[in-house]
């Protein structure tokens, strides 16, 4: 490790230990730390584990038990923005499908993840609470409803920057 | 001299005559997780510029959702002289010209809007409005009966005051200097009202478990992970009317003799999150959470607790468990939740609906919600229409209707299509439902006995051109996501009917993997702690009996290829919990 990585990680440890301690609610855990963590950052660096572990009085095993188990967690950084696709069931006969088939097509992936450029991570979901206006996307946590695959697809070649 | 409450109340009532009997107009933006789906906030936005720069004299609200969600963005006038007229679909761009020509000349835009509403005593028909229809003479809303509900789209869920002045927290305060703990218990058992986060158990036993236990830390919590598909009224209460629910809490934490109660949301639900936090510091403020509430002996504490992505967290032991701050995996029973339940203190739990009925009950009674609904299951069912159905939305039907009337009545009928074909009730591991059980009414055990359930309320319509085992799949797929992986047979047994499930949506199953699919549901059934993996099975067993004759016809390999796997160009996420 060179003495710059070591910097970079201290300085990350400084950002999570104030987050961990900035948690206003009264009933703090370690879900409720990484919660915050990922709130903050987006994702859940390594460094995070072992400061929840400390703050918590866990040891590293526990917090990535619950880590591992909440699938909204990731532990790499993510696109600059999320796109969340529904593909319950109440969108799935409205369409899900091929609004998801037409999102992987924009972001140029087959799956859930990075678009190449880093500018879109794209998350399956099982429903983000708008059926009545289903089908349903939804960037960072805001919902969009009655999406047709053109209008999905615009949405995520608009979040990487190229023409609608 | 006047009570605490007595003067929140004179405050309430000052701050709802300037909204609603002042000088001014009062403009409502219905808002909520789906207004805001389809462009609320932009709406909510231009009518506060318009209304700035036309300079009328009128305040602009974000309400919650009146529940007709297929008009979203909808927006309301209340003017003056009392009248009340709603717009449907509004965009941000006509904001400017319902202000200066409704608000300011007085002309309401009578071919965009589609109803009106007059307060009491107020006088119609000058302007024309009359030509509209009353909005409760509406079939979709003439059929409800608004308990739950009763506020949403009326008041800003955000300002206690207006909450207060609509009759909000009378019942506490009724119950705090009028009731003992046990009289509510008894009023809840009284009035018949059983639990609507899908297990139906009656609330007053429940309640009545954890009442007696002289321990001095004792939990309520408020189920509000809202997983089902296809379900969003808890949502919709949380962001409409939060202060229901925190006052039907506060009263099941008296009436259970509780310390402390959790309201439990799902990250990333923001709007609900928002709402709740909300409600929760402006009912501290005004002194009715906390120590010696209203200046009784009471004492009771709140938090909303978030959890992370994970279905099974809405399964009460696995809540505890998330609560804790550890996996979302359910507990061995017993020990009960009245017993040992939230870090092994006796707990008491719970769903959003069950709880906002609670103020309204202790208010008018036992005898007035047994009143309600049928002999089984009093009250009301606030069902959600999703899919091919032409007027989605949220509406409290009585106990009792038929599934029929909800579909045609309430919900229009088929929005694309000829017909309704099929119904997915009450969450993904409840059943499919087929025409033949429309007549089916509203009720716990009749929905039971037809095969699916009321559940958490949702309803997803399929029209005639729904593919079944496509269907099934992706239910099954739901299931087998959202194993939360504890109990094998329901971590493996999902994903081995998802397998089969795909392959008859790819041509290459055969007659014997129907037994097969029996076999593994029974197994799971038997095998698993919780509802998940016990029910997980239900789907496809309803499907046999509803839609057998199109299943068999998946088999032996002779359709096309359907659904997911018709175009060969994508599979569905599956996988599970590392």
């Amino acid at each position: 490790m060179t003495t710059a990585d070591t910097k970079q990680g201290s300085k990350v440890r400084e950002q999570i230990r104030q987050v961990l301690s900035s948690q206003r609610q009264p009933t703090i855990t370690v879900l409720s730390s990484l919660l915050a963590v990922q709130d903050s950052l987006h994702y859940i660096p390594d460094e995070a584990i072992r400061e929840t572990a400390t703050f918590s009085g866990s040891t590293i095993n526990e917090v990535w038990s619950v880590a591992s188990f909440y699938t909204n967690f990731r532990f790499t950084p993510p696109g600059e923005k999320t796109l969340d696709v529904c593909w319950g069931p109440s969108c799935h006969l409205l369409g899900a499908q091929e609004v998801l088939n037409a999102v992987h097509l924009a972001l140029e992936i087959e799956e859930e993840g990075e678009s190449a450029d880093g500018k879109v991570t794209l998350k399956y979901n099982t429903c983000l609470g708008a059926c009545a206006q289903g089908p349903v996307i939804a960037i960072d946590h805001h919902p969009i409803g009655k999406q047709t695959p053109e209008s999905a697809a615009q949405v995520a070649r608009e979040l990487r920057g190229l023409d609608g | 001299m006047p009570t605490p409450f007595e003067d929140l109340q004179s405050r309430a009532a000052a701050r709802w005559e300037e909204l609603t009997a002042g000088q001014s107009a009062w403009i409502r933006v219905g808002g909520g997780t789906s207004g805001l789906a389809v462009g609320a906030d932009r709406v909510f936005d231009a009518f506060n510029h318009a209304v700035e720069s036309s300079g009328v004299n009128a305040s602009v609200s974000m309400v919650g959702a009146l529940g007709l969600m297929y008009m979203e963005p909808q927006v309301d006038v209340l003017m003056p002289d009392g009248t009340r007229i709603y717009y449907g679909n509004v965009e941000p761009e006509e904001a400017i010209s319902i202000v200066e020509q409704h608000v300011k000349n007085g002309e309401p835009l009578l071919d965009r809007a589609f109803a009106y509403s007059v307060s009491d005593g107020a006088a119609s028909g000058e302007t024309g409005v009359g030509k509209l229809p009353v909005l409760e003479s509406l079939p979709m809303f003439a059929l409800q009966e608004r308990i739950a509900t009763r506020n949403f789209g009326e008041i800003d869920p955000h300002d206690l005051l207006q909450y207060v002045a609509n009759d909000g927290y009378t019942a506490l305060n009724r119950a705090l200097t009028e009731m003992t703990p046990e009289q509510i218990v008894d009023e809840i058992k009284a009035a018949g009202l059983r639990g609507r986060g899908g297990a139906a158990f009656p609330a007053g036993l429940k309640w009545s478990f954890l009442a007696p236990s002289d321990a001095p830390v004792k939990y309520v919590l408020c189920n509000a992970e809202e997983g089902d598909p296809g379900a969003f009224n808890d949502k919709g209460i949380i962001e409409s009317d939060p202060h229901t629910l925190v006052e039907g809490l506060i009263i099941n934490g008296y009436a259970t003799r509780s310390s402390h109660g959790f309201i439990f949301i799902r990250q990333g639900h923001e709007m609900s999150i928002d709402a709740a936090r909300k409600a929760i510091d402006q009912t501290y403020e005004a002194g009715l959470l906390g120590k010696n509430i209203l200046g009784t002996e009471f004492s009771f504490e709140m938090e909303v607790s978030l959890t992370g992505d994970s279905y099974v967290a809405g399964e009460e032991t696995a809540l505890m468990e998330a609560i804790e701050g550890k996996r979302a995996t359910p507990r061995f029973k017993p020990p009960f939740p009245a017993a040992e339940g939230l870090w092994k203190k006796p707990t008491n739990i719970n769903n959003v609906k069950t709880l906002a009925y609670v103020p309204e009950i202790v208010r008018n009674g036992s005898e007035w919600f047994k009143g309600i609904g049928t002999e089984t299951t009093s009250g009301t069912a606030i069902v959600c229409l999703s899919g091919h159905i032409k007027y989605p939305g949220m509406y409290e039907i009585p106990m009792g209707m038929t599934i029929r009337d909800v579909l045609e009545k309430v919900g229009g009928g088929v929005s694309e299509g000829e017909q309704i074909k099929v119904l997915q009730a009450g969450g993904p591991l409840n059943g499919l439902l087929g025409e033949e059980a429309f007549d089916t009414i509203i009720d716990f055990d009749a929905m039971t006995a037809a095969g699916a359930s009321i559940g958490s309320g949702g309803i997803i319509v399929g029209n005639e051109t729904t593919n079944i085992v496509d269907l099934l799949r992706t239910l099954i797929a739901f299931n087998q996501f959202e194993s939360c992986g504890k109990c094998f047979p329901c971590r493996l047994g999902n994903t081995h009917m998802l397998e089969i499930l795909d392959r008859m949506c790819q041509n290459k199953a055969k007659s014997s993997d129907l037994a097969l699919l029996q076999r593994v549901g029974s197994s799971m059934k038997a095998g698993s702690l919780c509802g998940h993996g016990q029910l997980g099975y239900n789907p496809i067993l309803s499907a046999m009996k509803y839609f057998g004759d199109e299943i068999k016809s998946s088999l032996d390999g002779e359709l096309e290829l359907v659904g997911v796997f018709g175009d060969g160009t994508m599979i569905l996420p599956s996988r599970t919990r590392p």
